[in-house]
């Protein structure tokens, strides 16, 4: 029998979350105050997940860096591998917000999409 | 020098700021934006985290994302926006206002506006502000600058980090200097519980296993050209203990310790400004003491959620709307506001009677459950509002229905309490 606690990061109200782990795997679920607490700490259990922000770097003096976002909730074992991709990507200008710069991230179905435009450098 | 007619000019670009231009300018009023930086959305921009905008647009967006629906809805509706230009002056001239605005690419422009809508916004707290020991190093950074740094410019501020406080600014941080190579080594407050909401020290902090240091302060910042180390000791009875010093040593120091409303402008022309907010005291339609100035987002109050400032922006703006069409309204006597009982403060101090008036109030109190009360000067209780997990990280609203004011005598004072019902867990 193992315990694990979390705080529940689904709403505002960040309840206490307990889970038991019995030595067959199964997890029991308590200190939650709605089923979305529930289904949390099982995903944080089985497979945590976390929706990552970050900058890329951009081929531009004026607008060096833009920023990014996956469309969705990442494996947390992925996270370090794309950001290292994304650190090292050259972004060209014009760029629009909304584009995809990733598509299906090491087969995840998870994408990275840029959340400010920018365009190409007057001179 | 040029000189420029305006019917509504608004002082800041960033959320409250957009989200007011676009009210005015839907009215039909010509409405000018004026902002010192290069491009429009404030702070929004170097928020690149998501969790913006699920009350106001029902999705969760990044802050550019944000920050760029509300500047496409004000261009949708014909504001006008001069960047790059600071407002040096505001000052009442007869019915109207008077603003010298500086810029580098025009000089000196003199606007005359019917209304101005304040919206500078905030700026951080820093070590200054707060009379911290130790050595005069460099490394030493608001929590916001290096945000900025990292964000925009792409810089990285050091190697190995510290943050001051627990401010939710303070708390991304921690998991973006994370997430770009940098070592945080600890996360310390003063208060015995964290500033920041639970799910950013969820997320942000356990994620990483970064200490959080409760009731711990700062002895001292130590270098010689460079941050080295920082001092801190847990506090005993609002002192630090110091046989319990410890050194933490790293390169970079984040102070994330508040925020302060930027009222140098709004001070210049009369504007009365509330010491409990640091922002002007304003009447039910958001209006400060000078007639035709109004305020609105983080100027008047820190607010914890760009949802309420856009909210909250769009509501001033109408006011605004109607007092340049309908002109400077006949004195009404307003009912005033004021809190009591575990809040710090209550925004707008007044209301006007027969309107129904959102109230904006911060609790000094931790507690799972509380019961808001507003009661009229003899006691009665107007308003009574049930709450869960209270705590002053996170700002309480009510709306005032206006048949309930209109009932309200005419010398009635409205008095905001909050009575906690049910302790919270640690």
């Amino acid at each position: 029998m193992k315990k694990h606690t979390r705080i529940c990061i689904v709403c505002p109200a960040g309840c206490h979350l307990e889970i038991l782990e019995d030595d067959n795997g199964e997890f029991t679920v308590s200190g939650n105050t709605c089923p979305r607490g529930k289904t949390y700490a099982l995903n944080e259990m089985r497979d945590p997940r976390r929706v990552v922000t970050a900058v890329v770097p951009v081929n531009s003096e004026k607008t060096p860096y833009l920023p990014v976002k996956t469309d969705a909730p990442l494996p947390v074992p992925l996270i370090g591998r794309l950001l290292k991709k994304l650190y090292s990507m050259r972004l060209a200008l014009p760029a629009k917000a909304g584009m995809v710069l990733i598509r299906d991230f090491e087969g995840t179905s998870v994408n990275v999409v840029l959340t400010r435009g920018a365009e190409e450098q007057e001179r | 020098m040029k000189t420029e007619n305006v019917d509504i000019a608004v002082i800041g670009a960033g959320a409250a700021g957009l989200s007011a231009s676009s009210v005015c300018a839907r009215a039909g009023l010509r409405t000018l934006v004026i902002d010192r930086e290069e491009t429009p959305g404030g702070v929004l921009l170097q928020c690149i985290h998501n969790g913006f905008g699920l009350h106001y647009f029902h999705e969760e967006l990044t802050g550019p994302e944000y920050a760029e629906r509300l500047l496409e809805k004000a261009r949708a509706a014909g504001v006008e926006f001069r960047m790059e230009s600071a407002v040096m002056k505001l000052r009442e001239l007869g019915n109207e206002k008077e603003l010298t605005v500086y810029s580098g690419a025009d000089g000196v422009t003199i606007i005359h506006a019917k209304a101005v809508i304040l919206a500078m916004g905030c700026r951080e707290r820093s070590r200054g502000n707060l009379a911290i020991p130790g050595d005069r190093v460099a490394g030493v950074i608001t929590a916001g600058l290096a945000q900025r740094f990292l964000n925009i410019d792409g810089f990285l501020p050091g190697s190995s980090a510290v943050i001051v406080g627990s401010g939710d600014i303070g708390l991304i941080m921690a998991r973006r200097l994370t997430w770009c190579g940098i070592q945080v080594k600890a996360v310390v407050e003063i208060l015995p519980y964290p500033s920041g909401l639970s799910r950013n020290i969820a997320q942000c902090l356990d994620d990483f296993h970064i200490p959080l240091r409760l009731s711990t302060t700062v002895t001292g910042i130590h270098g010689r050209d460079r941050v080295e180390s920082i001092g801190i000791a847990p506090l005993v009875n609002g002192e630090p203990d110091l046989s319990r010093e410890e050194i933490i040593p790293c390169d970079t120091v984040l102070f994330s310790v508040g925020l302060i409303p930027e009222n140098e402008l709004s001070r210049q022309c009369g504007v009365e400004i509330n010491p409990s907010t640091n922002g002007a005291y304003v009447d039910g339609s958001l209006m400060t003491g000078v007639p035709g100035i109004f305020a609105c987002g983080n100027v008047l109050h820190v607010h914890d959620l760009v949802d309420f400032v856009s909210e909250e922006a769009e509501n001033c703006a109408a006011n605004a709307v109607s007092y340049v069409k309908g002109g400077p309204p006949p004195m009404e006597k307003q009912l005033r506001a004021s809190a009591a009982d575990n809040l710090s403060y209550v925004v707008p101090n007044a209301c006007r009677r027969g309107v129904t008036t959102r109230f904006y109030m911060r609790p000094k109190v931790l507690c799972r459950r509380a019961e808001l009360l507003v009661k009229n000067g003899d006691g009665t209780v107007l308003l009574r509002k049930k709450l869960q997990y209270v705590k002053p990280a996170e700002m309480i609203t009510a709306d005032l229905p206006g048949e309930t004011s209109a009932a309200c005598p005419d010398t009635a004072e409205l008095r905001f309490e909050l009575r906690p019902e049910e302790e919270a867990k640690a």
